[in-house]
């Protein structure tokens, strides 16, 4: 997250010193600023990882931007015909993310995703009350909210 | 060749919100409801914004854009959870072709209390983690806290 404000930072200034508020110029001074934090992150331990942070959080809004898509299409498609073909189900996902905003924001995406919203995080933390729409198989379920968590919890640490 | 992206990006954005306000409808319970409501409504906003985006081609406008579908994406679904989870918790009934439930018997409605279910297996709870545990006044808050007065006096 600090290696990101640093990042936008850097942009910022070389907009600035160039002189070339466009939007073409604040990508160039990005990529410069995200090279020099490539260079920088060994010597400073705030910056650690933030070179492999960066592309995994855009292949991560690329498989999340595909997966909302997918699961819009199946909750639309069973509002928009008469029979329903939904299984709803409330059904409990054990969670390895431990502070405040890991929880949040993985439970901020798995809300997001069409089929599933979060109803609770148990008094303990370890356990995620889900309610899904299509249970058919939940165990299959548990391992897509598993992937999508897998990956969040990558970025973020 | 824009005008193309324009428009299928506001019109497919405007077919979801419909089949949002359509889910409303005609889904059967608050969950469901709510599934409806908040993802098509918050994809569907996002698509319509995306495609003023590409109409005005300018940066300030962009910038609006990408503002406006990054508080929806953050807001869309707390509220979601928000108004779900009152529900649930009140007693609102859940639709009768509902095939699972493991949270109603572990929600203690007195305080409020929810069981994880997985006390026997992994043992005690992990402590707690704050994000500031490292923070030495939260510490040292910690260790004075008031000790409870006797029973007695």
């Amino acid at each position: 997250m600090i290696g990101f404000l640093w990042n936008l930072l850097l942009a910022l200034a070389w907009a600035t010193l160039s002189g070339n508020f466009s939007g073409p110029s604040f990508l160039f001074g990005f990529v410069l600023g995200y090279g020099l934090l490539a260079l920088l992150e060994r010597e400073l331990p705030i910056l650690h990882g933030y070179s492999r942070r960066l592309p995994r959080f855009i292949m991560f809004l690329g498989f999340f931007i595909k997966e909302l898509v997918k699961a819009n299409f199946k909750v639309a498609f069973d509002v928009a015909t008469p029979l329903w073909y939904m299984k709803p189900g409330v059904i409990a996902l054990p969670i390895t993310a431990e502070t405040d905003v890991e929880i949040t924001i993985l439970a901020n995406f798995i809300s997001l995703t069409p089929g599933t919203l979060i109803l609770d995080v148990s008094s303990d933390r370890r356990v995620l009350f889900i309610h899904a729409m299509f249970l058919y198989d939940e165990d299959e379920v548990i391992a897509e909210l598993q992937e999508i968590e897998r990956r969040v919890l990558e970025i973020l640490r | 060749m824009i005008e193309w992206i324009v428009s299928a990006c506001i019109l497919t954005g405007a077919a979801l919100m419909f089949l949002a306000a359509l889910g409303i409808f005609r889904l059967p319970d608050l969950p469901t409801r709510m599934h409806a409501s908040t993802k098509a409504g918050a994809l569907g906003t996002s698509l319509i914004m995306i495609g003023v985006a590409f109409a005005f081609m300018d940066v300030a406008v962009t910038a609006r854009v990408v503002a406006v579908v990054t508080f929806i994406m953050l807001t869309a679904p707390v509220a979601a959870h928000v108004i779900g989870r009152a529900g649930y918790f009140v007693g609102v009934p859940l639709w009768e072709g509902t095939v699972k439930d493991v949270l109603r018997d572990k929600y203690d409605p007195k305080t409020h209390h929810v069981e994880s279910g997985l006390e026997e297996v992994e043992g005690p709870p992990k402590p707690i983690t704050y994000g500031m545990a490292e923070c030495p006044v939260l510490q040292e808050r910690d260790e004075f806290e008031p000790k409870k007065s006797d029973p007695g006096g």
